[in-house]
C-alpha cells in the first residue's frame, strides 16, 4: 500500500501516461525497442527522484510490450521479437476484417499476463529469485530444447521443407563470432557479417517485405481492407474471451516461468503458442485466424516481460536488453540492484511494483481506446501504405545495429520470404531457429565444457532432468498420441501427423 | 565613399574573425556518436550511458551524446566502424580490452594505431571471487583445493573466449600450476550469477559486476589483480572495504591486470578536436556522480592523455600479445 | 488461382521449386564446407566451433536433394501449375526495383530524402495519384520520421554521402 502513495501524485501519474505513450510508439516502430526508449529518456530522469523516474521508465517498458503486437496484427511485421508468434493468427484475423477483435484480444491478454506476473512479484519475489539462481547452462539448454520440441512437428508442410527452413535458421544464427571458442564462423571475411544476422532484420524482411511482394503479385489489395472501427468491438470481443481461460492460464505459467529464468519473452511466446495449438480443440485451425492463437503468445510474452524485471531487481541480472538499460539507470541514481535493494530502498522497490499495477492499467486503457484508430489504418489504400511500410521497415532494419548493409539483407530476406511462402516452405521454424539457435548452442556447449563432454549432465538433477524429460515427451507426443488413437480406434487410419 | 566604408568595415570584421579563430576552440556542431564495442548492459555500455546522463544533467556539452552499441564480432564491428570514419569529428569510442584481444584472436584487421587516442578515463580492476558457501578464505586455500581436485575439475566462468577473463585464468593456471575448465558466458552479469548459483567454482569479475552479490553475502573476494591494494576504505559490507582485499601478489600469484576504459577517435582529426574532448572528459570526471561510480565500482582512477596515454596503450598491447601468445590464443595466419 | 492458371503463361511451380532447391543446396554445401574447415569434430570437452554448423549444412543439403527429386519427379501434378504469371511477376518487380533504388538512394542522399522520393514515386506511378498528393504524403511521412528519430529519440539515421540536409545542421 505504501508504494501506491509514492506513485499516486498527479505529477507521477502524468509522467506515467507520457511513458506509456512513448513506449507504444517505440513498440510499434520495428527496430526501436523498449531499450531505445528507456535509454533515450534516461538522461531526462536525473533531475527526478529515483522512484518517480523508474515509474516513467517502466511505463515505457509496458507500452513497448503492449505495442509490439500492433504491427504484427495489422501488417504481419513484428515490432519486437516476442511478437512473432502473434502474427501467426493475428495477421490472418486482420485480413478477414477482424483486426479490431485481434487487437482487443491481444491487449486484454497482455494485460492478464502482466497482471498475473506482477501479483507473483508482489507476493513471492524472494522465493522466485532463488529459483532463477538454480539455472545453469544445462538448465538453459533444456528450456530451449523444450521450446523447440513443443513447437516442432505441427506443420502441414512437407518434412524436407520444414527441415530446410529450420536448418537455414540455425545456419544464420551461427554467423558471427562463436562465443565458446572466440572464432569467427561463416563470415567469409566480410565485415558486414561479423555481427551475425539479427533476428529482427530477418523477420522484418521475411514477414513484412515478403507480404508486400505477395499482395503486389495478387494485385487485389490496391484498395484498403474493411475494418470495423467502433469501440463496440472491444465489448464483443470481451464477451468471447473468457472461454479461452485454460489457454490463458497455461500461457501465463509458461510466461512467468521463462521470464524469471532469464530465458525471456521470445521463447515464452513460441512455447505458449505451441502448447495452445496442441491442447486446443481447434488446434488444427491455428494459423488461419484463431483468437486463441493470439491470446496464447500475448499472455505469455507479457507475463515473461514483466517477471523479467524480478531477477533484475532482486539479483541484478537483466532479463532483457531493456532491463539491462534500466539496470544501468539504477546504478546512475546511486541505487545498487541486488538482494539488498528491498531492504535499503523500500520506497523505490514498492513504488516500482505499484507502478507495475497502475502502468498496466494505464496502458490497457490507452491502447483499447485506440483500437478503432489502429484498425482504421488498414483502410488506407495499398499504394500509399506499401511504400510507407517499406520505408519504416528500412528505418527499422537500420536502427537495429546502425548498419546500412542490414537494409540490403532485409530486402533479400523479403524475396526469400516471398519465394518460401509461395512454395510452402514454412517460415516459423526458420525464425524460431534463428532466435534460439545460438543461445541453445552456447548453452549446450557450456554444459559440455562443464561436464567434460558427458551428456548425462542433462539428467543430473531433478530440475534439468524434468525439463529434458518433458521436452522429449513433447517431441514424441505426436507418435504417442498416434499410437493411443490407433489403440482406441484400430480402424481409423492416417489421422496422425 | 559609402561602399568603401562598408568594404573596409567588413575587411576588419573578417580579419577579426580570423584572429579570433584560434582562440574560439572547436565545439561539436551536431550530436556526438559514442560507439560502444560491446552489448547493452555491460561495463563499457554503463560508462557510456552514464556519460550521456551526466552530460545532459550538467550541460557539459552543447550537443547531446548518443551511445550506439556495435558489439558484433567481439567488438570488431565498432572498431572497424570508427576506423572507417576517418576525419569524423563527431564520433568517439570507449574501449575494453577487446581493443587488443579481438584483432589478436580473430585476425580482424584493425589496431589502435588506426585510431586517434584521446584519453584514459579509468582502469577497471579484476577480482578473484568464490561463492561464500565454500570454505575457501584465501586464494591460497582455493588454489590448493583446485590443485588437489585435479586438472579441469574446478570451473572458472568468464566473459567471452580469448578475452581478458580467459587471459587472466590462463595466467593464474601458470602461476599456481593448476588447470581450470574455463566456461565462457556472454556478459559479466551472467558470469556473477552463475557463481552465486554455484554452477561454477570461481570468476574474475570486475568489482562493479559482483559488488551487489558481495554486499548481500553471496560472494567472497579472494584477491585483486593489482600491484597495490585498492584505495577505497569505506566499508562495503559490514566487515570489509575494497581496501581489505589483498592483492594476488601478496597471495603468491605474480599477476596484475587492469582493463582500459579509454576514449579513442577516428584517425585524421585535428588536435583542436582532440583537445575539446579531453576537456570535456575532464569535466565529466569532475562531477560528483562520476566519483560515486568510481567508488562503487572500485575503479583505478588513472587519467592520461597525449604522449603518456599513447605509451601506456603501446605497452598494454605488447603485454596482451605476450600473454596471448603464451596462452596460444593468437589467430592463425 | 492454380486451377485456371494452366492455360496462362508464367513460371511453372516445378521450375521455381527446382531453382529454390538448388539455391538451398548451394547454401548447405557452403555451410558444410566452411564448417569442415573450421573444425567440425567433437573434442574432449564438447563440440568444436564447426560441429553444429557442419551437420546443419549437411541436413540442408540432404533435405534440398529430397526437395529437388520431389520437384523434378515426372508426372507430379503440382509441376504443371503456374508459380507466378509473367505480368504478376512484373508487378513484383515493380515493387522490388524501386525498393532497391530507394536503398541505393540511402547511400547517396540519405534516408529521408530518398524516402520522400520513393513514396512519392510509388504513389504517382503505381497508385496513379496526382503528383501533389504523392509529394505531400512523402513529405509528411519523412518529416514525421525525421522528428521522431532525429529530434526526439536522438537516433541518427544515415544522411548519405551527399547530405542534402546539411543546411539545417543535420
Amino acid at each position: 500500500m505504501h508504494g501506491f502513495s509514492v506513485v499516486l501524485s498527479p505529477y507521477t501519474l502524468m509522467l506515467m501516461f507520457v511513458g506509456v505513450f512513448l513506449g507504444i510508439i517505440v513498440g510499434v516502430l520495428p527496430g526501436l525497442g523498449g531499450a531505445n526508449g528507456v535509454a533515450i529518456l534516461l538522461p531526462l530522469t536525473f533531475a527526478m527522484p529515483p522512484a518517480t523516474a523508474i515509474v516513467m521508465l517502466s511505463c515505457i517498458y509496458w507500452g513497448a510490450l503492449f505495442g509490439g503486437a500492433i504491427t504484427s496484427i495489422l501488417f504481419n511485421i513484428p515490432g519486437e521479437p516476442w511478437s512473432v508468434a502473434t502474427t501467426f493468427d493475428g495477421y490472418p484475423m486482420a485480413q478477414q476484417g477482424r483486426a479490431g477483435e485481434a487487437l482487443t484480444a491481444s491487449f486484454t491478454s497482455s494485460f492478464f499476463g502482466a497482471l498475473c506476473a506482477v501479483i507473483m512479484i508482489t507476493f513471492i519475489a524472494p522465493a522466485v529469485a532463488n529459483f532463477a539462481l538454480s539455472f545453469g547452462p544445462p538448465e538453459f539448454f533444456s528450456v530451449y530444447f523444450l521450446t523447440f520440441c513443443s513447437f516442432i512437428g505441427m506443420g502441414r508442410e512437407k518434412p524436407a521443407k520444414i527441415i530446410v527452413s529450420m536448418m537455414i535458421g540455425f545456419a544464420l544464427a551461427a554467423v558471427g563470432i562463436d562465443i565458446v571458442t572466440g572464432q569467427l564462423r561463416l563470415t567469409f571475411g566480410f565485415t558486414e557479417l561479423l555481427r551475425g544476422f539479427n533476428f529482427l532484420i530477418a523477420v522484418i524482411g521475411l514477414f513484412g517485405i515478403g507480404e508486400i511482394l505477395l499482395s503486389m503479385e495478387e494485385g487485389l489489395s490496391f484498395t484498403g481492407k474493411s475494418a470495423k472501427i467502433s469501440l463496440r468491438v472491444v465489448l464483443e470481443t470481451w464477451r468471447r474471451l473468457p472461454r479461452f481461460w485454460g489457454t490463458a492460464l497455461r500461457s501465463m505459467v509458461i510466461g512467468c516461468w521463462l521470464g524469471v529464468t532469464p530465458g525471456g519473452a521470445t521463447p515464452a511466446s513460441f512455447m505458449a503458442y505451441g502448447v495452445a495449438k496442441r491442447t486446443s480443440r481447434d488446434g488444427d485451425k491455428f494459423g488461419t485466424g484463431q483468437m486463441e492463437g493470439v491470446v496464447a503468445p500475448e499472455v505469455a510474452n507479457n507475463a515473461a516481460g514483466t517477471s523479467a524485471l524480478l531477477p533484475m531487481i532482486a539479483l541484478g541480472i537483466p532479463g532483457s536488453p531493456t532491463a539491462a538499460v534500466l539496470l544501468g539507470g539504477l546504478m546512475i541514481w546511486g541505487l545498487q540492484p541486488g538482494p539488498l535493494l528491498f531492504k535499503e530502498q523500500p520506497d523505490f522497490v514498492w513504488g516500482l511494483i505499484a507502478s507495475m499495477y497502475l502502468g498496466n492499467i494505464a496502458t490497457l486503457i490507452l491502447v483499447l481506446t485506440c483500437v478503432p484508430f489502429f484498425a482504421a489504418i488498414l483502410r488506407i489504400p495499398f499504394s500509399i501504405i506499401a511504400p510507407v511500410i517499406v520505408v519504416i521497415c528500412a528505418v527499422g532494419a537500420y536502427t537495429v545495429s546502425n548498419a546500412q548493409s542490414d537494409i540490403w539483407f532485409m530486402l533479400v530476406f523479403g524475396v526469400v520470404g516471398y519465394l518460401f511462402k509461395k512454395l510452402d516452405y514454412p517460415l516459423a521454424p526458420l525464425v524460431l531457429a534463428l532466435v534460439l539457435g545460438d543461445m541453445a548452442e552456447s548453452a549446450f556447449r557450456q554444459s559440455m565444457l562443464m561436464a567434460q563432454g558427458d551428456l548425462r549432465i542433462f539428467f543430473s538433477n531433478w530440475l534439468v532432468g524434468g525439463i529434458t524429460g518433458l521436452a522429449l515427451f513433447a517431441l514424441f507426443w505426436p507418435l504417442i498420441s498416434g499410437l493411443l488413437a490407433r489403440l482406441r480406434a484400430p480402424k481409423a487410419r492416417g489421422a496422425t501427423t | 565613399m559609402r561602399t568603401r566604408r562598408i568594404l573596409s568595415c567588413s575587411a576588419v570584421m573578417v580579419a577579426a574573425a580570423f584572429a579570433a579563430a584560434p582562440a574560439a576552440a572547436w565545439e561539436p556542431s551536431k550530436p556526438v556518436e559514442f560507439v560502444i564495442p560491446a552489448g547493452q548492459g555491460g561495463g563499457a555500455d554503463q560508462m557510456a550511458r552514464f556519460t550521456q546522463g551526466v552530460t545532459a544533467k550538467h550541460s557539459l556539452m552543447k550537443q547531446p551524446v548518443i551511445p550506439i552499441n556495435k558489439s558484433g564480432g567481439a567488438g570488431a564491428e565498432g572498431f572497424l566502424d570508427v576506423k572507417a570514419s576517418k576525419g569524423d569529428d563527431h564520433k568517439i569510442i570507449i574501449t575494453l580490452s577487446n581493443l587488443f584481444t579481438t584483432p589478436l584472436a580473430t585476425g580482424v584487421p584493425f589496431n589502435w594505431k588506426d585510431l586517434t587516442p584521446v584519453a584514459m578515463l579509468a582502469l577497471d580492476n579484476f577480482v578473484l571471487w568464490v561463492n561464500s558457501d565454500t570454505p575457501y578464505k584465501s586464494s591460497k586455500d582455493y588454489l590448493a583445493a583446485a590443485k588437489k581436485a585435479g586438472p579441469g575439475k574446478f570451473k572458472m566462468a568468464g566473459t567471452g573466449a580469448k578475452q581478458e577473463d580467459q587471459i587472466i585464468t590462463v595466467a593464474i593456471e601458470k602461476a599456481a600450476g593448476v588447470k581450470f575448465t574455463y566456461v565462457p558466458f556472454k556478459g559479466g552479469g551472467a558470469v556473477a550469477t552463475q557463481l552465486v548459483g554455484n554452477h561454477v567454482n570461481s570468476t574474475v569479475n570486475n568489482p562493479i559486476e559482483a559488488v551487489a552479490h558481495w554486499r548481500s553475502g553471496k560472494l567472497r573476494p579472494l584477491c585483486v589483480f593489482e600491484k597495490a591494494r585498492m584505495p577505497y576504505k569505506k566499508k562495503v559490507t559490514s566487515t570489509m572495504a575494497w581496501n581489505d582485499i589483498p592483492t594476488c601478489r601478496e597471495a603468491g600469484i605474480p599477476m596484475d591486470y587492469l582493463m582500459l576504459r579509454g576514449i579513442f577517435m577516428p584517425a585524421g582529426v585535428s588536435q583542436d578536436v582532440v583537445d575539446f574532448y579531453i576537456g570535456y572528459f575532464k569535466r565529466v570526471r569532475g562531477t560528483a556522480e562520476w566519483n560515486n561510480l568510481m567508488e562503487n565500482g572500485a575503479f583505478n582512477q588513472s587519467f592520461m592523455t597525449g604522449k603518456e596515454y599513447v605509451n601506456w596503450v603501446a605497452a598494454a598491447e605488447n603485454t596482451h600479445r605476450e600473454l596471448m601468445r603464451g596462452a596460444g590464443f593468437l589467430a592463425k595466419k | 488461382m492454380a486451377e485456371h492458371a494452366s492455360s496462362r503463361k508464367g513460371l511453372s511451380i516445378r521450375a521455381a521449386e527446382i531453382a529454390v532447391a538448388f539455391l538451398t543446396l548451394a547454401l548447405g554445401a557452403l555451410v558444410t564446407y566452411t564448417s569442415y574447415q573450421l573444425g567440425s569434430t567433437w573434442g574432449p570437452d564438447g563440440p568444436g566451433a564447426g560441429y553444429f554448423p557442419f551437420y546443419i549444412g549437411s541436413l540442408i543439403c540432404i533435405a534440398s536433394i529430397v526437395n529437388l527429386i520431389q520437384a523434378a519427379a515426372a508426372g507430379h501434378p503440382a509441376g504443371k501449375r503456374i508459380f507466378v504469371e509473367w505480368d504478376a511477376l512484373g508487378r513484383v518487380f515493380a515493387v522490388l526495383v524501386p525498393a532497391a533504388l530507394f536503398v541505393v538512394g540511402i547511400y547517396l542522399i540519405g534516408i529521408y530524402v530518398s524516402a520522400l522520393f520513393y513514396i512519392a514515386a510509388f504513389m504517382i506511378w503505381i497508385g496513379k495519384y496526382p503528383w501533389y498528393k504523392g509529394l505531400a504524403v512523402g513529405f509528411g511521412v519523412t518529416f514525421a520520421l525525421f522528428l521522431m528519430f532525429e529530434v526526439w529519440f536522438l537516433v541518427l539515421l544515415p544522411k548519405g554521402i551527399y547530405s542534402v540536409l546539411g543546411f539545417i545542421g543535420y
